[in-house]
């Protein structure tokens, strides 16, 4: 409620003193993380309109969602399990990096961090081969709604990623110049919280992905389509 | 006492040497701004040459022989994308954004300065891909601005090939731009504000920039989605918004997909991005009018609690442009009425200025005029606005010349008498210069009254059924010939008013050659942009110690006071503070 009661102050008055309200201070770290959040909130809103769009998308006739049926690939989501278990190592990984820097443990920290890029980077080969799989089965992208939203998501997932991993390099590298551990932490910290949530959004989209159409339709009806 | 702020280590303090490190990678929110400011005028420049040959189509039809249906089409989709996006959103928040949130909030720089420069130059390839669709086989798109599908990649529309997806691909781009400008800029607002600032004495442009920028954060990726969703219509043939049909004769291969999906995630984005280009100029217009009235802004609290609520409902009026693409009557009704509760905060900004100026001190100065101006246009745009809000009234109206009328006296005219207000008031500070006034009121005059010669008749031609994206009228028994003669009329006060932005663009560049030496702070303006120790601000803005704040930006006329202002880093006096209510509730 503390916006509100800023919304309520009564700036044209004298009788608060200047100051101490609003400076926070010479806090780079702080706008960092504000700005994360607002990358996270541009991110969250990107994947929530497209998960909109695939439920309308959901109640047109051509509609065939990737699960239900024996021969639906997601019937038996396996495959999909083992992705996620990439990330989700991905995801541990980087906290255990997060955690050797706040310690002062070099050795921790790059063990974490380079674990952290390989199994991002088998999850991103790990999604690769399942296009590949569903290809192989003959579900291309044009086939249906359904493939096309399966590919397009895990696509614009994995460049986010990728997006992350960039700018985790780009850290890595700036500390290894400088050679100094403890300016790490900040920002891997925010590494890491993008890495948890790409982590959740996986989740979700693994979720809406592999669901059955009952449920599919359960969830559309509640959006109102 | 010093405080170090953001972005102020002190090798930043260091003035970038080189031509190149000074004017062309520039990480100055100030150089930024006015890079951002020159491509958005350049390219509005081009929209408006392509209204002209609009006008010189509708008013002279079967004149010109180079206007044939197809160009005509490119040349409405053009003019639409580019003044809305490429134009405004980039000219309100890439310059005024950029080159306002600093100085007004007390900082250094932007917190994020090598983002910020990054901004700019994606944003410059955003509109060189844009601009390249002019030169592909089949020239840019005329799907309209709205790119609706299917026409929009469909045989049969003029650059539906190549056009269209550079449309879409410039789109994709301006909007990582915008993302990473308006990161900076809400963070800057959020974090970077000098000792003093509080958020409540921030003045109204930055609140209305600050929302704004809020709302294109949250509303941009609607454009991206539905932006990539019919790239890959478009390449790959995924029928995201193509429906099952046939083409010239030809079935396509298109599965069943949803056109009105399209509608609703454009006019997500659409919606709020009226509002985008507005809030900003609500802002500016309401420190103009203060500073010019020499009168505190009226309502300051209520006119940030109205910024604040436009923009959350915002959100939620966006089907109101879709009344006739067929919706529930129950959600027809919903739009309406959110539609109607969006105007309570738009009137009571309305009011608010129109009661800042009663017994000011109005000094009808270029800026002030065009501040004035826009009270008006901008009330009689928000009025046709409540006629086309209610479904009933919409029906009839839509897509005719009121409907055209309407926004582009709400949201062309408006903000852009707004851009010209803040640019003359705000050009002593960036260039150190002053303008030409009489030709600045030459200016404002041609300007206003022609935009009204331009619209007041649309809006009749729109009661009378004429049709808008006609490229020729044909034979219709329902139109009289007399509209003819009104289109030619409207036409000539088009290219009338076109030219007489020469007027504006002579002024400018002749008074930053030639013009007189501004004095320091000449319109007595309390904020603190103004209070820079040198003017223009050099980098770094504020020499070597950050400004302290000890009231708001509108100190005007406070009675007992020499100076009929008092800036907001002048600490408060023991009179002041006995006084309770400073002397001026």
């Amino acid at each position: 409620m503390s916006f509100l009661k800023t919304l309520g102050t009564k700036p044209w008055l004298h009788d608060t003193e200047p100051g101490g309200v609003a400076y926070a201070g010479p806090d780079t770290e702080a706008a960092a993380r504000i700005a994360l959040r607002f990358v996270l909130a541009v991110v969250g809103v990107l994947f929530f309109l497209f998960i909109i769009t695939f439920l309308s998308r959901s109640q047109y006739p051509d509609f065939e969602a990737l699960a239900g049926a024996p021969w639906q690939p997601f019937t038996d989501p396996t495959r999909l399990w083992l992705n996620t278990s990439l990330l989700f190592m991905a995801s541990v990984a980087m906290q255990w990096g997060l955690g050797g820097t706040r310690q002062g443990k070099l050795n921790v920290a790059v063990t974490g961090i380079s674990a952290a890029v390989f199994f991002t980077l088998m999850f991103i080969v790990a999604q690769m081969d399942l296009w590949l799989h569903l290809q192989s089965m003959g579900y291309y992208i044009t086939s249906n709604p359904a493939n096309s939203y399966f590919y397009v998501l895990t696509a614009i997932h994995a460049l986010h990623l990728i997006g992350g991993l960039l700018i985790l390099s780009n850290i890595v590298f700036r500390v290894w110049y400088d050679n100094k551990l403890e300016s790490l932490t900040a920002p891997l910290q925010l590494c890491t919280t993008y890495w948890h949530f790409l982590f959740g959004v996986w989740l979700v989209l693994f979720a809406i992905l592999s669901s059955r159409p009952e449920t599919i339709n359960a969830l559309a009806a509640m959006c109102g389509f | 006492m010093q405080h170090v702020a953001i972005a102020d280590q002190p090798d930043e303090l260091h003035d970038p040497e080189s031509f190149i490190a000074k004017y062309v990678w520039s990480q100055d929110h100030k150089v930024i701004a006015i890079q951002y400011g020159g491509t958005a005028i350049f390219v509005g420049l081009i929209a408006l040459v392509l209204s002209g040959l609009m006008r010189l189509q509708l008013g002279f039809p079967d004149t010109f022989d180079f206007i044939d249906p197809s160009a005509y089409l490119q040349f409405v989709t053009m003019h639409g994308m580019i003044m809305v996006i490429y134009l405004l959103t980039a000219l309100l928040l890439g310059g005024f954004g950029n080159y306002l949130i600093p100085l007004m909030v007390g900082a250094r720089d932007m917190v994020f300065p090598f983002m910020n420069m990054l901004s700019y130059w994606v944003y410059l390839l955003s509109v060189i891909i844009l601009l390249a669709s002019f030169f592909v086989p089949g020239g840019p798109t005329g799907a309209g601005w709205t790119l609706y599908p299917p026409q929009a990649i469909l045989e049969g529309t003029p650059g539906y090939d190549w056009g269209i997806l550079l449309m879409l691909i410039s789109l994709a781009v301006f909007i990582v731009a915008f993302t990473m400008g308006g990161l900076n800029y809400v963070t800057t607002v959020l974090q970077a504000r000098c000792r003093g600032m509080t958020l409540m004495r921030m003045p109204l442009t930055i609140w209305g920039i600050f929302t704004a920028t809020v709302l294109g954060i949250l509303a941009f990726p609607a454009l991206l989605v539905s932006a990539i969703m019919m790239i890959l219509d478009k390449t790959l043939g995924t029928s995201f918004f193509m429906p099952v049909l046939v083409s010239l004769g030809e079935s396509l291969e298109y599965t069943g997909g949803s056109p009105i999906l399209f509608q609703h995630l454009f006019w997500f984005f659409g919606h709020p991005e009226v509002y985008i280009v507005a809030l900003p100029a609500f802002g500016m217009v309401s420190d103009v009018l203060s500073v010019h009235a020499r009168k505190n802004i009226f309502g300051y609290r209520m006119m940030v609690w109205a910024i604040v609520a436009i923009g959350g409902l915002s959100f939620i009026v966006w089907a109101h442009h879709m009344y006739v693409s067929g919706m529930h009557p129950a959600f027809g009704f919903f739009f309406a009425t959110t539609t109607l509760i969006i105007a309570v905060p738009t009137a009571i900004k309305v009011y608010n200025w129109v009661l800042t100026l009663w017994r000011g001190n109005i000094h009808l100065t270029v800026p002030m005029l065009f501040a004035i101006g826009f009270i008006f246009t901008f009330t009689h745009g928000g009025l046709t606005g409540l006629f086309l809000g209610n479904v009933t009234i919409d029906l009839p109206l839509s897509d005719t010349y009121f409907v055209v009328a309407h926004f582009h006296m709400v949201m062309g005219v408006s903000p852009i008498m707004v851009l010209f207000a803040a640019i003359y008031h705000w050009f002593p500070l960036m260039s150190g210069k002053m303008f030409n006034e009489t030709l600045g009121k030459w200016h404002f005059w041609c300007t206003f009254l022609g935009t009204y010669a331009i619209y007041l008749p649309m809006h009749y031609l729109g009661f009378l059924g004429v049709p808008r994206r006609y490229f020729a009228m044909g034979t219709t028994d329902f139109i009289p010939d007399s509209a003819q003669t009104l289109n030619a009329q409207i036409t000539v006060a088009a290219l009338l008013v076109g030219l007489s932005q020469l007027i504006f663009l002579y002024n400018i560049l002749w008074s930053l050659r030639y013009g007189e030496k501004s004095e320091k702070n000449p319109w007595g303006a309390a904020s603190l942009e103004w209070q820079t120790p040198d003017q223009p601000p050099r980098h770094g803005n504020w020499g070597p110690e950050l400004p302290e704040v000890h009231r708001w930006a509108y100190d005007y006329s406070v009675p007992g006071v020499k100076e009929d202002f008092i800036p907001q880093d002048h600490p408060v006096t023991d009179e002041e503070r006995t006084d309770g209510e400073g002397g001026h509730a």
